[in-house]
């Protein structure tokens, strides 16, 4: 038991030292809490499926370094946003902009509510209008 | 009855989706990694960096204006830019357009190596040392080439290793129809 105890104890305490991103943080609070939004929002594209915060390859790295001295030179969210984008396209971002490319994506859920929504009322109308008693695989 | 066969056709037809996605990437015909390039129809990104040839030179994108140029990103860490090499020579020997290498984040002795025993296609060879013109080339995974025209202007890219059959197809028009230039 004891054993667990440390075990879970030890992984709690080291796994900062797993960090990918082993650089300093920032002085002050402000500039870091941007940066960590930002390497959050940004996808590795060489990797794909992990944003750059979590990717060990070279590029996410050397895009940290970016974002790191873009936030260091007092640049806006929108010019990191347009520097990567005009480099990477949008597919480097999480959140993909609404353009004629992605009202699907966006209206997705939205239709797929109404649809099933739909389906939904036009069951139960036509259940609660069948006698109670109409089911023939009812034993009588 | 339609509802007993609704769901099946509905199953049918999200599989031949499916199946015609498959198909596509196993003929290599869509590559689901592939993101087009912003870059296609604006300037080339500028770029002053050590010659990898010559580190006492730099390599001025100014200086090839005027010229059309395919821009070939590699390193020697990069297996696929090994399988393409030979692709690179051939279309050096073509003389129809002139090779630029961007040797990315590499090691400088491995890379001289390499070119010395593999042959070296290209008219000029950068060394991006620290990353920074690969990532304003929008770069993410190497090997990848891009065609600039004369006026500076990318016309075309492609990822991953190129072959005669690809720079036949995607390229070779682009020079076609931008005349003698």
């Amino acid at each position: 038991m004891s054993r667990w105890l440390t075990l879970v104890v030890l992984a709690l305490v080291t796994s900062a030292a797993l960090a990918i991103d082993t650089e300093a943080a920032f002085p002050d609070a402000a500039r870091q809490e941007r940066y960590d939004r930002w390497i959050h929002e940004l996808r590795c594209v060489q990797c794909q499926n992990a944003a750059i915060a979590d990717s060990p390859v070279g590029l996410a790295s050397d895009l940290r370094r970016q974002v790191r001295e873009m936030i260091a030179a007092g640049q806006s969210d929108a010019q990191i946003k347009t520097f990567m984008t005009e480099r990477y396209g949008d597919f480097v971002l999480y959140d993909p902009p609404l353009t004629a490319r992605t009202y699907f994506l966006w209206a997705a859920p939205g239709l797929l509510l109404v649809v099933c929504v739909g389906f939904a009322v036009r069951v139960i109308v036509r259940r609660s209008k069948a006698p109670i008693d109409s089911d023939p695989e009812e034993p009588a | 009855m339609w509802r007993y066969f609704a769901p099946a056709g509905a199953f049918l037809a999200l599989g031949a989706l499916f199946g015609l996605a498959l198909w596509k990437i196993g003929a290599g015909k869509l590559d689901i990694r592939e993101i087009k390039s912003p870059l296609i129809g604006k300037p080339a990104p500028a770029f002053v960096l050590p010659s990898l040839t010559d580190p006492a030179r730099q390599v001025d994108s100014r200086t090839l204006a005027g010229k059309p140029y395919l821009f070939n990103v590699w390193g020697t860490w990069c297996g696929e830019c090994r399988a393409e090499h030979s692709a690179l020579l051939a279309i050096a020997r073509m003389n129809s357009v002139q090779l630029i290498g961007l040797d990315w984040k590499d090691d400088h002795q491995e890379a001289v190596a390499y070119l010395a025993s593999l042959g070296n296609p290209y008219a000029e060879v950068a060394a991006d040392n620290d990353g920074r013109t690969a990532i304003n080339w929008g770069v993410y995974g190497a090997p990848e080439t891009f065609l600039v025209s004369a006026d500076g202007i990318v016309l075309e890219k492609h990822i991953g290793a190129i072959s005669m059959a690809i720079w036949q197809q995607k390229f070779a028009p682009h020079l076609k129809a931008g005349g003698p230039s």
